[in-house]
């Protein structure tokens, strides 16, 4: 880098800065209306100058919702807690599940193991339409519709296969060498596994918890379908603004921030094994 | 002695039933003495390293038995084997320092801490790696990995000691150094090893006896003299030595006092009748194609030898190898002078009896050294 010119590092500042205006537009846009009233944010032409103000988010927190004609209960704090408890525990199981099962497939070639590989990442070649249909029907029959366990259960659609092929590629990454050199001074298959395969795996097995973390916070159709009221996480939460009255501009920019602040948070907390994880990963699946 | 490793009859296929099968090593019999160094040489793909992860355990055994120290050990765990291993890749722990990774292999052992501390330094310094203890195996050179690897697997008490190419990645010097130092340690320790190399400078320095493998089949299992001396088959013959022997295929004539070797039309080597054994002359008579190996060291230029027509002459800093063509073919001749003759050059090769290697042209047996029966 030291034989870059003066002018060559301006143009790469300059550039990077019109990426980052892009890119952080809609979200910049956003945070400013969350702090305006919907009469603000509507007039025309649009303004910067306002004076701000959190009644939209007092009114998110406080599951008020009020518009010029009605009031209405909103459960807007609700949903935010059925997206954390569904998106940790789907990314819990499908670690605890797909984790050992990636290890397998990279280290135990079997008959027919990229067969059951393949089907697991086909998963998300499918209409989720065409696969909740059906789910739908059986999951009223034994009881598992509208209810946390089912939603993490079908969640799995979403979460193993990503976390399977991305962290198969990484353990396909350790010399397997180094585990042997392990087992032969004395050590269990597992304990290998857990001193040995699991640590040097370890950035990839972050970026993909992250990224089915992700992955799952964002879904909308499966707990749209599949979720009453007290089960919804924010994104299908989000209808509820959408009101007969008119749609309520600055709460649903109020709501947006608080929903997305959680993966914004993570995303940026781990953004070098993010990167580091899903180069690597793919390039070697 | 005891045979402290016990190889019967092991075999390994790849890809049982499929096309791609492959029969990676064939009914191998094999036994190691306690205390005893012994060396895997051949070329790449000829089942060396497949044999030695089955013995470790990291690959099944397709057929056969291994056993160690008298216990069968071929459905064992790696753990249960008691095995010690130098990898070829190294395989060090990533995350912890050289000092870290050779003390690890002494873990199980559950010494005190400063016999551990001593046992590492004292391994370090045989390896030259004593400066290099507290760094990370990515902040260190390949050579200096290798050494590591091998200082892990060399700190162990263990029933057997398994290298895999152990110093493939090591300076010229430096191998011949600790060749030296490795080999005095694991006499003295009174340790097992066995290890595969394809270098057999490093088989011929460092090992008691020498299995030379090709194609999956144990060729010939032999100290080091009688490999030189007394190779088995057209196979070892050809591969042990520097410069390869010289092959001919040759036809026997034996008349009253003389046997003749006839290498080409206008080409015979004759010697007298005696320098045969009876047996001898006559196998080689009944046989209807001989190969006749000549090593480069004993092909002796003289004034009344056969005439060659020099075409190549290589000075190696203590020894000159001249080829010359031969019989329709070239032979090569190994002087310890700065010599002589230059391309184009004629000279006369002479052959003594006793430098003769017979070997069957059908099935590559060896005949015969220096005119006795092999």
């Amino acid at each position: 880098m030291d034989h870059t010119s003066f002018l060559e590092r301006w143009f790469r500042r300059v550039a990077l800065s019109i990426i980052v205006i892009f890119f952080m537009f809609p979200i910049f846009w956003i945070v400013l209306m969350s702090l305006q009233t919907n009469e603000t944010i509507l007039r025309s032409p649009p303004s910067m100058s306002f004076v701000p103000t959190f009644d939209n988010y007092l009114a998110i927190l406080a599951g008020r919702l009020d518009s010029n004609v009605a009031s209405m209960g909103i459960n807007f704090v609700n949903n935010l807690m059925n997206s954390i408890i569904l998106s940790v525990c789907s990314v819990a199981v499908a670690l605890c599940l797909g984790v050992p099962a990636a290890y397998a497939f990279a280290r135990h070639k079997f008959k027919g193991s990229e067969d059951i590989a393949f089907t697991l990442l086909s998963f998300r070649f499918a209409p989720p339409l065409l696969v909740l249909l059906p789910l739908t029907l059986y999951f009223q029959e034994i009881g598992l519709a509208d209810t946390y366990l089912g939603l993490v259960w079908v969640y799995q659609l979403i979460c193993l296969p990503l976390i399977l092929w991305i962290v198969r590629g990484y353990f396909e990454d350790i010399s397997p060498d180094i585990e042997y050199a392990y087992r032969i001074a004395g050590h269990s298959w597992f304990s290998t596994f857990r001193k040995i395969a699991l640590p040097l795996a370890g950035p990839g097995i972050a970026a993909a918890g992250l990224l089915a973390f992700i992955f799952a916070w964002n879904n909308f159709i499966f707990a749209l379908v599949l979720a009453s009221a007290d089960k919804q996480p924010v994104t299908v939460g989000a209808l509820a603004f959408v009101t007969a009255s008119g749609i309520q501009y600055g709460q649903i920019a109020a709501a947006i921030v608080l929903s997305i602040a959680p993966t914004l948070a993570l995303a940026l907390w781990a953004q070098k094994y993010l990167v580091e994880g899903l180069s690597l990963g793919a390039v070697k699946g | 002695m005891t045979a402290q490793l016990h190889l019967n009859s092991i075999n390994k296929r790849y890809n049982p039933g499929t096309d791609h099968e492959v029969h990676a090593v064939q009914d191998l019999d094999l036994e190691v003495e306690r205390g005893e160094i012994v060396a895997l040489l051949g070329s790449s793909g000829c089942g060396k390293t497949s044999t030695l992860r089955m013995i470790a355990g990291f690959e099944e055994v397709s057929a056969g038995e291994v056993s160690i120290d008298g216990r069968r050990i071929d459905r064992l765990a790696p753990a249960k084997r008691g095995v010690a291993m130098a990898f070829e890749g190294y395989s060090l722990y990533p995350p912890l320092s050289i000092r870290e990774n050779i003390a690890f292999a002494l873990k199980s052992e559950k010494l005190p801490q400063s016999d551990v501390d001593n046992r590492v330094e004292q391994i370090a310094a045989l390896l030259e790696i004593s400066d290099i203890l507290d760094k990370r195996p990515n902040a260190i050179s390949g050579g200096q990995q290798q050494r590591a690897s091998l200082g892990r697997a060399l700190i162990r008490r263990a029933d057997l000691h398994v290298l895999d190419e152990p110093m493939g990645q090591l300076e010229p010097q430096l191998r011949a150094i600790l060749r030296g130092r490795i080999k005095h340690y694991i006499k003295e320790h009174e340790l097992t090893a066995i290890l595969v190399t394809h270098d057999q400078t490093e088989a011929n320095a460092l090992a008691d006896r020498i299995a030379v493998m090709e194609g999956g089949i144990l060729q010939q299992f032999d100290t080091p003299e009688n490999l030189k001396n007394r190779p088995a088959n057209i196979f070892t013959g050809a591969f042990i030595g520097e410069p390869p022997m010289n092959l001919f295929s040759a036809v026997a004539g034996v008349s009253d006092d003389q046997v003749e070797l006839r290498l080409s039309a206008d080409t015979a080597l004759r010697y007298p009748v005696t320098a045969f054994s009876e047996e001898l002359r006559q196998r080689i008579q009944h046989d209807n194609g001989i190969m006749i190996g000549i090593r480069p060291h004993s092909v002796q230029l003289t004034e009344e030898g056969l005439p060659a027509e020099v075409f190549a002459n290589q000075w190696l800093g203590d020894q000159t190898h001249i080829a010359a063509r031969f019989a329709g073919a070239s032979i090569v001749s190994v002087v310890h002078d700065l010599a002589l003759p230059r391309p184009g050059d004629q000279i006369n090769v002479s052959i003594a009896a006793a430098d003769l290697h017979i070997f069957d042209t059908k099935s590559g047996d060896a005949l015969s050294h220096g005119g006795n029966l092999a």
